[in-house]
């Protein structure tokens, strides 16, 4: 008690600037940040929102040389453009199979979690796919698929196969490019789940095993539940991460043969900067499309971030 | 430990399992290793059809020497001067937002937060468009310093998230005790806070290192030639200039690999701690 109004004495001799202090702080803090991202992040999210309303070349502004369409890029990309749709269920087998990552990773964890010499290069080894770049991740993938020349019809012809064009097939060349992508994506999830497998409570693990819980059993009812926050996080940036394929498409396909492989967000990129013309606002129309759909996961993740804090806080 | 330490199971099965290792490993890395046997073919391998067998000689020299002669180095200069900037500005700003967001409780705070974490998780193609006219009207199209300005304000949305969480899993108490002997706030940060934040500032730079080199989206909206362009675009050009040489075009791939490479075993516990963040609580 006595403390407390010894403080408030001190606080009523200094100055303005000294008893505000505290509150104003965080501001001076945030300002260098908040500026920046409010420049480059939020409010062009808000300009592409009234681009997507404007037939526009890019050319001059977006008022004087736009011409102001409404919602006629959006109607035009919903009921006649197939190109959007096959893009969009492209989108949708991105998120499909890009989910593979997850059981995938857990498995090489379990594999590699074990205490045997060389297993720390090992585990490095195993995580090597992520730290190289998608462009290098799709080179390899191109040169692995080659019909020619490349591992894998190597492989399938050792077996007896006739060798297939993968990238140059319409109808597999989206499933070659999603597999190059788990490739990375699974190293990702192994070292979430390697670092998540480190902190399983012995005990839990040892009094379970004296109930008599081994192999499947023991993995659903006891490990799982303790690797949550690691599936969490490997399910929404997995999710994150096949809704914004761009780099692996590019590379490998350019979105063909007969743009067979494009997802949305490389289909923007196609009609706003390419050789068909600036169509801004079509390219713009897209993405807010694209941005719709992730948002319902940026929210689920922001609802549980949420949840989380309003335990911590109580 | 799950699943059961191979010590405690028959000779047998430890064997096994150390002969099996390497294996799923050699299988696992099998697409890279083609490509690294590929540079240091001859080109005339490839002409007569030597893809896997043994490499009729070996050309490591010639073949990185011709990389080295490209215009890749210059690509890969520019890949520095792009990364390096970036980290520094990204992991500054979001020493001061983490803080601020970590340590004060003010009406907004997690609203602030919030829309960090939000914006980091939007698709590029939505800021695509308005922030290559926002550079072109700066004059900043097609230089560095375009590039590295939109980096750091767009990685500062991860990096806020992270250091915020850092910063909130201090001891409070350390900065009460400084309020109490009369020191000031900015002191604080400075004198108590940054010096805990340290291993953060490792975890996050070799992070956003690694995520930065290996950018290529915002590479090509950007930038174009080889005065500006970083190794993610450079490579393809490169690739242009030498279609069909197979044994160049995977000494380039490798290259432009070999930085983030390089950076994540010489600080691979940072690298491990920064993303798997979260992933344990």
């Amino acid at each position: 008690m006595t403390t407390t109004s010894a403080w408030n004495i001190t606080l009523a001799k200094q100055g303005w600037y000294k008893r505000n202090e505290i509150a104003f702080t965080p501001w001076l803090f945030l300002v260098p940040g908040i500026v920046m991202f409010t420049i480059y992040v939020v409010f062009p999210i808000f300009q592409s929102f009234q681009i997507s309303l404007f037939k526009w070349n890019g050319l001059g502004e977006l008022g004087t040389h736009g011409e102001y369409v409404g919602l006629g890029n959006y109607e035009k990309l919903l009921t006649r453009d197939r190109s959007f749709n096959i893009s969009l269920w492209n989108n949708l087998k991105w998120l499909i199979f890009y989910l593979v990552s997850i059981p995938a990773g857990l498995l090489i964890a379990l594999f590699l979690n074990q205490a045997v010499r060389g297993i720390r290069l090992y585990k490095s080894l195993f995580f090597f796919p992520f730290v190289i770049s998608q462009i290098v991740v799709g080179l390899v993938f191109t040169w692995f698929y080659d019909p020619q020349y490349g591992l894998f019809n190597g492989i399938i012809g050792f077996v007896g196969f006739e060798p297939i064009n993968v990238l140059g097939d319409p109808s597999l060349a989206t499933y070659g490019v999603i597999a190059a992508g788990v490739w990375p994506q699974t190293a990702f999830c192994m070292i979430l789940y390697l670092t998540g497998l480190n902190s399983v409570d012995p005990e839990q693990v040892e009094a379970a095993r004296l109930d008599g819980a081994k192999g499947m059993k023991m993995l659903w009812y006891v490990i799982l539940p303790q690797l949550r926050p690691a599936t969490f996080i490997a399910f929404v940036v997995t999710v994150i991460g096949s809704l914004r394929s761009f780099d692996l498409i590019a590379i490998m396909t350019n979105g063909g043969p007969f743009g067979s492989s494009r997802v949305l967000g490389f289909y923007m990129f196609e009609k706003s900067l390419s050789e068909y013309g600036f169509k801004m606002g079509y390219g713009a129309a897209i993405a807010v499309i694209l941005f719709l759909i992730m948002m319902i996961f940026i929210g689920y993740f922001l609802w549980r971030t949420y949840q989380d804090e309003k335990a911590v806080n109580q | 430990m799950f699943p059961k330490p191979i010590e405690n199971s028959s000779r047998a099965w430890q064997l096994g399992y150390q002969a099996i290792l390497p294996l799923v490993m050699l299988l696992w890395l099998a697409p890279l290793l083609a490509v690294a046997l590929f540079s240091i073919r001859p080109d005339s391998d490839f002409l007569i059809g030597n893809y896997w067998g043994w490499p009729s000689s070996f050309e490591m020299i010639k073949n990185y020497g011709m990389v080295f002669g490209s215009a890749m180095p210059r690509y890969i200069m520019n890949s520095f001067m792009i990364t390096i900037p970036t980290v520094i500005g990204a992991v500054a700003l979001s020493c001061m937002t983490g803080f601020a967001l970590g340590v004060y409780k003010f009406r907004g705070n997690l609203l602030i937060f919030f829309m960090f974490i939000a914006g980091n998780f939007v698709p590029f193609q939505i800021l695509m468009v308005p922030v290559r006219d926002l550079t072109l009207d700066m004059g900043l199209y097609n230089t560095k310093t375009g590039l590295v300005l939109f980096h750091i304000a767009f990685q500062t949305g991860f990096c806020t998230l992270f250091m915020r969480n850092f910063i909130k899993a201090l001891p409070y108490e350390l900065i009460e005790a400084a309020r109490i002997e009369g020191v000031a706030e900015w002191r604080i940060f400075w004198y108590v806070v940054l010096p805990l934040m340290k291993p953060a500032i490792a975890a996050l730079s070799v992070l956003i290192f690694t995520f930065i080199w290996n950018d290529y989206f915002w590479a090509i909206v950007l930038t174009q030639g080889e005065n500006t362009q970083p190794v993610t675009a450079g490579i393809t050009s490169f690739n242009a200039q030498y279609r069909a040489m197979y044994h160049l075009m995977s000494a380039g791939s490798i290259i432009a690999a070999l930085p983030p490479v390089l950076m994540f075993f010489l600080m691979q516990k940072h690298f491990i701690a920064g993303l798997t963040l979260g992933a344990v609580k």
